[in-house]
């Protein structure tokens, strides 16, 4: 699971209807900073434009396959 | 005063012809969390909030309008060349029967947009921490509709409007440490 994931359990009753799912949820970089710190990396400015951020500590990838617990993909580092 | 130019932000390119995913995009366009809400919410905080962070809301609100023009382009992109019927097979029968192919302000379930989606406190600390609180309900928002199409030319652009809701976040965190060190200093009157 990419970094950025975190899974969690439920209660599952023998009587649910469903076929259990992953239940999970990501945390973006955001969440480690209150102030940006001087200095970070960059992407080349084509990358950055594409990715819709200068900086990768800052890039958060979102694929629905991480939701379900698929290998890592890019994390931009 | 502002001053347009006639690009999109980012490109927005639709490669699979989907309807119905135009239904559910328009969450982004006149939904609680959309990008029009953001726009207004940063624009009119701008008066009462001390001068040093009014330029993030003025750039921030500015650029939700960038996104509200994308999105416009998805859903339009989407719908031009629909049918009546394939419309309303889309699930937006209700939506051609008042619009036609017009794009309207409203969620994904059809109400319209309404101010009352935002607010403006006027107290600084409590109006950043609402749009921190926007921003990542709206990241969360973008990532609800990539699940909702496998178009990876429509998931490009959301994932680019993603990643801005996370970086706006991280700078209305910053805009709240400003007023927060700013009590810190001694003031003379």
């Amino acid at each position: 699971m990419d970094r950025q994931w975190r899974t969690y359990e439920t209660y599952r009753s023998p009587f649910d209807p469903c076929a259990p799912r992953p239940k999970t949820y990501i945390v973006p970089p955001n969440q480690y900073y209150v102030m940006q710190p001087k200095g970070l990396r960059q992407f080349a400015p084509r990358e950055a434009l594409k990715r819709g951020t200068l900086w990768p500590d800052l890039y958060s990838p979102y694929e629905r396959a991480h939701r379900e617990g698929v290998a890592d993909g890019e994390d931009g580092s | 005063m502002w001053i347009y130019e006639k690009k999109l932000q980012y490109p927005v390119r639709v490669s699979k012809c989907d309807p119905r995913l135009a239904k559910f995009l328009i969450e982004q366009y006149g939904g609680a969390d959309g990008e029009l809400a953001a726009a207004l919410r940063y624009l009119n905080q701008r008066y009462s909030i001390p001068d040093k962070v009014i330029g993030l809301l003025t750039d921030i609100g500015t650029e939700e309008f960038a996104h509200l023009e994308m999105i416009a382009t998805m859903v339009y992109k989407l719908t031009k060349d629909a049918t009546p019927e394939q419309l309303r097979d889309a699930g937006l029968g209700d939506h051609f029967a008042d619009h036609s192919w017009a794009l309207f302000y409203h969620n994904a379930a059809g109400n319209p947009f309404t101010v009352t989606y935002i607010q403006a406190k006027g107290d600084p600390i409590a109006d950043l921490y609402e749009d921190i609180a926007a921003e990542e309900k709206a990241r969360a928002t973008y990532q609800w509709l990539i699940d909702m199409t496998d178009d990876v030319d429509i998931q490009d652009g959301l994932k680019f409007l993603r990643e801005r809701e996370v970086i706006h976040s991280l700078r209305f965190r910053e805009a709240v440490e400003i007023l927060k060190e700013h009590q810190g200093q001694k003031r003379y009157f």
